[in-house]
């Protein structure tokens, strides 16, 4: 197992070099243009102008290598030097944004908090839910509880979240008052009384996503541990006098995780890559926000860098989840 | 057990179907599918009003904007005195046309390079590289090259409209098959070594057979709820393309759009948004209970228990 | 409408009065919301209109224009002008003169060193300043002594209201930029970022694209002002739940540019936790008629240029009729409500440049289709209108916004009912203003027969406005499709007539001849179908007193004057 990871963190490396040079030259080849923001009142010569001060006019293979020399080199300078107080980086050029002229990675670390406690939160709060209620719905298959479960989970992912966020503004912050319907990403938590309030600002965002996550995964659950209940192992072990309990939540539900934790990893870089509408809709402003205002201002150093860190984290859980198939089931071996 | 070897011989589908009749939510959701695409494709042909029609008569226009459900109006009509009936059947041909046949490619996309990557070790390496390549590529940027490099093309080849739903369902299926690839592709991995699959390769079953007999079977129930989700994920995707100026024409209503543009009205108007949410949420339910009744037709296990 | 401004300035005043012996900071904090986040606070590197306007609560220029257009000072002592001899003569120089005593919000005194470093900032050859056209036809700009700056320009200028006046072109400290010349520009992130000013506030804290919070400038000029003693701006999301934050939940104070659908006014209004302010600038929703063949038969590089005329939409008549098949009420009446108003004129304000022109405001169907028969346009078996055997088919475009795709959904109707066949298609806002010359679908590219979008000018000055559709202002492959004319309209006459303005000093004639050219663009030829003179529109809370909404200048450019309505 050792050599399997060590050797796939090695593949790791051409492999997003390459995705990195694709997903570049697929954002600069994509129309749009940084100046697309710039009211119609500025003449085309200034526009001009403020695209080559950007150096947005520089060739292709220039800017990606400029980005590549940034993202490994200067940025990494920029944190050891920001540690130990040293200053290797001196008067080396960081990845700047278009947007706002100012160091992409300043502006991930500023974003990060809001992304990690909503999305995350949610995240969890999904998984949390969507597990039990996928178990329970397959042990009883088509009870109450079963039939319910699968009207409101599909009712939740075919609803799509800008919809329910503005259901839920309108129930919640118009008409009862209870949470308010604009994330404040300055406050912070120093007493209980904030406390307070930085929950009651999450609720109505983490609500809608973790509704949408714990639709899905719930389903993944339910059906995977159908398939094992009817397996013949399962016989077996309920005809050896095993509790009811032992059998599902010990066979069964370890047989069964394997496409459930293949979703879970999946969705845990998303996490990162936070949830562009719903960040919208409640004004988060987190990482999602960030990434879908880049594009749409056509911010190449902004999107190129956000991308890769969410490619980095895609490689990386997907290999865990490949590691924990061979712990759920130790008969898969990849040597 | 010794009295089935006595009757006559039944065909397999026969026996799937019984099965699948006494699974009551999958009829019901078989007779609420049938229904909606009767609503969908008859009902423009006994429902002849133009959906797209606005009164060119200023002051006419003005009387018939957000009207309620009525007799000329059953569904009511929209902000500029459009019918919602004759919106929401001519609406619904594209979403549910689109949300099939996207989740069609996306599953056989992805069960296709979820099988090929969890049966041969070879392919497993590349093919997961490649997925995750997909996963890492930003959508929005991909749809706008897509729309620049094939819009045209396509248009010039299949005529505006055909042009536009190939456009989609492929920019769709194209970019929603990575999760499915990778759940079933888990699942191969678990099957390849249970004793079944060794049993059949030691007897030198060749590989295809392998997949098709043994394989492709037992990961029929993830690749159920990926369709199911995939087709609920193809109609709201949808809705977001022609936001990018990548789906049909502005003009053109599909249930995802009328959902859309309804949201605004939510509080003055709220059957506006009734409806469509309604029939994607139908659509995706009846799909749902359909697929769960075909899995259970489809297990020997369960079947005739 | 001039009787309510009037009684509303009246009552606000009055409400003031008790204000007036407020302390600064009394009134705690304000909250105002941007559907715009703010990226950057300097005017000269910003990406859009809200990074200029919250940057007006810091930076300031020597003098704004007021909420009727009208130049006033803010950091001069008084206006330059012929009579103070702060214009010359001839019109090539300007002086201005300081106000006394000014501090930055750093307690250093404000000099003109200042404003003559902001000038050399923002035209470094390599700075790509933003604001760059505030500061064409500047020869010079030099200290005569600590308050008094005097800048010449390369020839007459008749209009020398541009430099250092307005949001767009604040006064930046020397102290602060001197290191950010040119390339350096946008290196300094803490400058722009936090630049100290002259203004009511300065910033405490910045996030990017997300929240400035502001707290009052201890240096500002009135010891009495600003009556908060902080401010926070949040920006993101959309115009209706910006407007639904300020009318119905009561979170926010401010809400900017609350454009949403009439029925949706009024059901905010009910809300009755705040109201909305309009006010009229020069922004025009426009129909744009292309003069040139877009057809994909032609060869790449020949779309769309002054090589090919446009088959169809070259004769007059038949421009002439699709205006008259729109009813522009009807427009105003589904998509803007009190924040629109149908026009004819490209050029709708200030009013002396303002055309009296009424003539499209009726709806005239039959006059339509009689001038397309009249024109050899035909109705053929189908209902399609065709001469010559060819079809009267129409691609209208637009970008990617409910009130355009219904204005679409409604012209098509009416053309429809003309015996005209109509193709809608929308764009991606950001491919469609994005210019890039590799898109299909940018709107200077006009791969289209007929588009529509809004524009205005900067300020009150309409001369680089109409000067852009002379014949060499077309966007074609030579250009990278750059250029302002977008209906590659030309017309000798028209271009002399610009060479004749730019000459022009005399007030009046300027006036007469920018209507003679608005004029010429609608109802002469129908280059341009103006459909809808749009209005700004912004709500706010019923608690937050002392807002002039200003379309001329920043919405923020008398925050010093607002208080908390007790």
């Amino acid at each position: 197992m050792l050599t399997f990871t060590i050797r796939r963190l090695l593949l790791a490396i051409p492999t997003l070099l390459f995705i990195s040079l694709i997903i570049f030259l697929l954002v600069d080849f994509a129309p749009g243009s940084p100046m697309s923001q710039i009211p119609l009142t500025v003449p085309p010569e200034v526009r001009l102008k403020i695209i080559e001060a950007m150096g947005a006019n520089e060739p292709v293979y220039v800017r990606y290598l400029l980005w590549l020399k940034q993202f490994f080199v200067v940025e990494p300078l920029v944190l050891w030097d920001h540690w130990w107080g040293t200053n290797f980086s001196e008067g080396m050029q960081r990845i700047v944004s278009w947007q706002s002229r100012s160091p992409v990675m300043d502006i991930i670390v500023q974003r990060m908090p809001q992304t990690l406690t909503v999305i995350g939160t949610s995240y969890l709060l999904g998984v949390l839910i969507a597990l039990p209620i996928g178990i329970y719905s397959a042990y009883r298959q088509y009870s109450w509880f079963d039939q319910i479960g699968t009207f409101i989970a599909m009712i939740g992912f075919s609803v799509p979240t800008f919809f329910t966020g503005l259901v839920l503004i309108l129930v919640f912050a118009v008409n009862l008052h209870w949470f308010p319907s604009i994330y404040d990403t300055s406050l912070r938590v120093t007493d209980w009384e904030s406390f307070l309030k930085q929950v009651r600002q999450m609720a109505m965002p983490v609500m809608v996503l973790a509704l949408y996550n714990a639709a899905q995964i719930s389903r993944y659950m339910r059906s995977s541990m159908l398939e094992n209940l009817g397996q013949d192992y399962v016989r077996t072990a309920r005809a050896k006098g095993m509790s009811e309990r032992v059998v599902v939540l010990k066979h069964v539900l370890r047989n069964s995780m394997i496409p459930v934790v293949t979703v879970i990893a999946l969705g845990i870089p998303s996490i990162f890559g936070g949830a562009i509408i719903t960040e919208q809709v409640f004004r988060v402003n987190g990482l999602g926000a960030l990434l879908i205002g880049a594009i749409q201002g056509s911010d190449l150093p902004t999107v190129q860098t956000l991308t890769f860190i969410f490619a980095v984290l895609i490689v990386l859980f997907n290999l865990i989840a490949d590691i924990l198939y061979g712990i759920l089931d130790p008969r898969i071996r990849y040597d | 057990m010794t009295d089935l070897a006595l009757e006559k011989p039944r065909s397999q589908w026969a026996d799937v179907w019984s099965q699948f009749k006494t699974h009551k939510g999958a009829l019901v959701g078989l007779v609420v599918f049938a229904s909606l695409i009767f609503f969908v494709s008859i009902g423009p042909l006994i429902w002849t009003k133009d959906p797209t029609f606005i009164n060119p008569d200023a002051a006419t226009m003005i009387k018939t904007r957000n009207k309620p459900p009525s007799l000329e109006f059953p569904l009511g009509t929209d902000q500029l005195g459009r019918d919602m009936l004759a919106r929401m059947m001519k609406g619904g041909q594209v979403s549910i046309a689109v949300g099939l046949v996207a989740m069609t490619i996306s599953i056989l996309l992805g069960t296709l390079v979820g099988v090929m990557a969890g049966y041969f070790k070879r392919l497993d390496g590349p093919l997961m590289r490649l997925t995750d390549l997909f996963l890492a590529l930003p959508l929005l940027p991909l749809l706008l090259v897509m729309v620049l490099l094939f819009r045209d093309p396509l248009a010039a080849a299949f005529g505006p409209e055909g042009g536009t739903f190939l456009l989609i369902v492929s920019a769709i299926g194209v970019t929603s098959w990575m999760q499915a690839a990778r759940v079933v592709r888990g699942e191969v991995l678990a099957l390849k070594e249970r004793e079944f699959v060794l049993a059949a390769r030691s007897i030198g079953t060749p590989s295809r057979r392998m997949i098709l007999r043994h394989i492709l079977p037992n990961v029929v129930s993830p690749i159920m709820v990926a369709a199911t989700l995939g087709i609920a994920n193809a109609i709201i995707t949808e809705s977001a393309l022609s936001f990018l100026g990548l789906g049909f024409p502005p003009d053109f209503p599909t249930w995802g759009r009328l959902l859309f543009d309804g949201a605004e009205y939510i509080q003055n108007y709220p059957q506006r948004v009734f409806w469509p949410g309604v029939a994607i949420s139908l659509t995706v339910l009846s799909v749902n209970y359909i697929g769960d009744g075909l899995r259970d037709a489809l297990d020997p296990r369960i079947r005739g228990r | 409408m001039k009787m309510k401004t009037a009684l509303l300035g009246a009552v606000a005043s009055m409400a003031f009065a008790p204000a007036a012996f407020a302390e600064r900071g009394s009134d705690g904090n304000v909250k105002v919301l941007y559907s715009q986040a703010v990226s950057i606070m300097n005017a000269y590197l910003s990406s859009g209109t809200k990074d200029v306007e919250v940057g007006s609560l810091v930076l300031e220029p020597l003098a704004g224009f007021d909420e009727v257009g009208a130049v006033f000072p803010r950091l001069a002592a008084e206006l330059p002008s012929f009579e103070n001899g702060g214009i010359s003569e001839d019109q090539t120089s300007i002086t201005w003169k300081l106000k006394e005593g000014l501090l930055w919000a750093d307690g250093t005194a404000f000099t003109a060193d200042d404003v003559v470093f902001t000038a050399e900032y923002c035209m470094h050859p390599e700075g790509g300043c933003a604001q760059l056209a505030k500061y064409e036809g500047v020869k010079s700009v030099e200290a005569i002594d600590p308050l008094t700056v005097k800048v010449t320009f390369t020839g007459p200028k008749p209009n020398p209201f541009t430099a250092f006046v307005g949001s767009t072109a604040p006064i930046l400290q020397k102290a602060q930029f001197a290191n950010c010349l040119g390339a350096a520009a946008p290196t300094c992130t803490d400058a722009n970022f936090m630049p100290i000013g002259t203004g009511p506030f300065m910033v405490t804290d910045f996030k990017v694209n997300d929240s400035v919070e502001l707290a009052a400038n201890p240096n500002y000029r009135d010891p009495a002002k600003p009556t908060f003693a902080t401010l926070s701006v949040k920006g993101g999301g959309d115009a209706a739940s910006a407007a639904r934050a300020v009318m119905e939940t009561g979170e926010f104070d401010y809400a900017w540019n609350t454009q949403i659908n009439p029925e949706l006014q009024a059901q905010m209004n009910s809300g009755g936790k705040g109201k909305f302010v309009s006010g009229f600038g020069t922004l025009v929703e426009r129909i744009e008629m292309n003069m040139t063949d877009p057809s994909p038969d032609l060869p790449e590089g020949e779309r769309s240029t002054a090589k090919h005329p446009h088959p169809i939409l070259s004769d007059v008549r038949v421009r002439k009729a699709l205006s008259m098949a729109i009813d522009r009420s009807l427009l105003v009446e589904v998509g803007y409500g009190e924040a629109g108003r149908a026009t004819c004129n490209l050029v709708p304000a200030p009013a002396i440049y303002a055309s009296p022109n009424t003539d499209c405001m009726m709806q005239d169907m039959a006059g339509a289709k009689a001038l397309l028969d009249e024109a050899g346009w035909m109705v053929g078996a189908d209902g399609i209108r065709e001469k010559d055997g060819k079809k009267f088919k129409m691609l209208y475009q637009t970008s990617v916004n409910p009130v355009r795709q219904d204005f679409q959904a409604l012209i098509k109707g009416w053309w429809n009912e003309l015996g005209v066949d109509v193709e809608l298609k929308s764009v991606d806002a950001g491919v469609y203003f994005g210019g890039d010359p590799g898109s299909p679908d940018t709107f200077q590219k006009f791969y289209a027969d007929a588009e529509m979008y809004a524009n205005n000018f900067d300020g009150t000055d309409p001369e680089p406005y109409v000067a852009g559709y002379t014949c060499n202002k077309a966007p074609s492959p030579e250009n990278q499709w750059q250029g302002e004319n977008i209906n590659r309209f030309c017309d000798p006459a028209y271009d002399a007539m610009v060479a004749e303005l730019i000459q022009t000093r005399d007030e009046g004639a300027r006036a007469a001849l920018i209507i003679k050219m608005n004029e010429m663009l609608t109802k002469d030829t129908y280059t341009i179908i103006p459909l809808v003179d749009r209005g700004r529109l912004s709500a706010h809370s019923n608690t937050l007193g002392g807002v002039v909404l200003n379309v001329w200048d920043s919405e923020m450019w008398n925050a010093q004057d607002w208080f908390r309505v007790k």
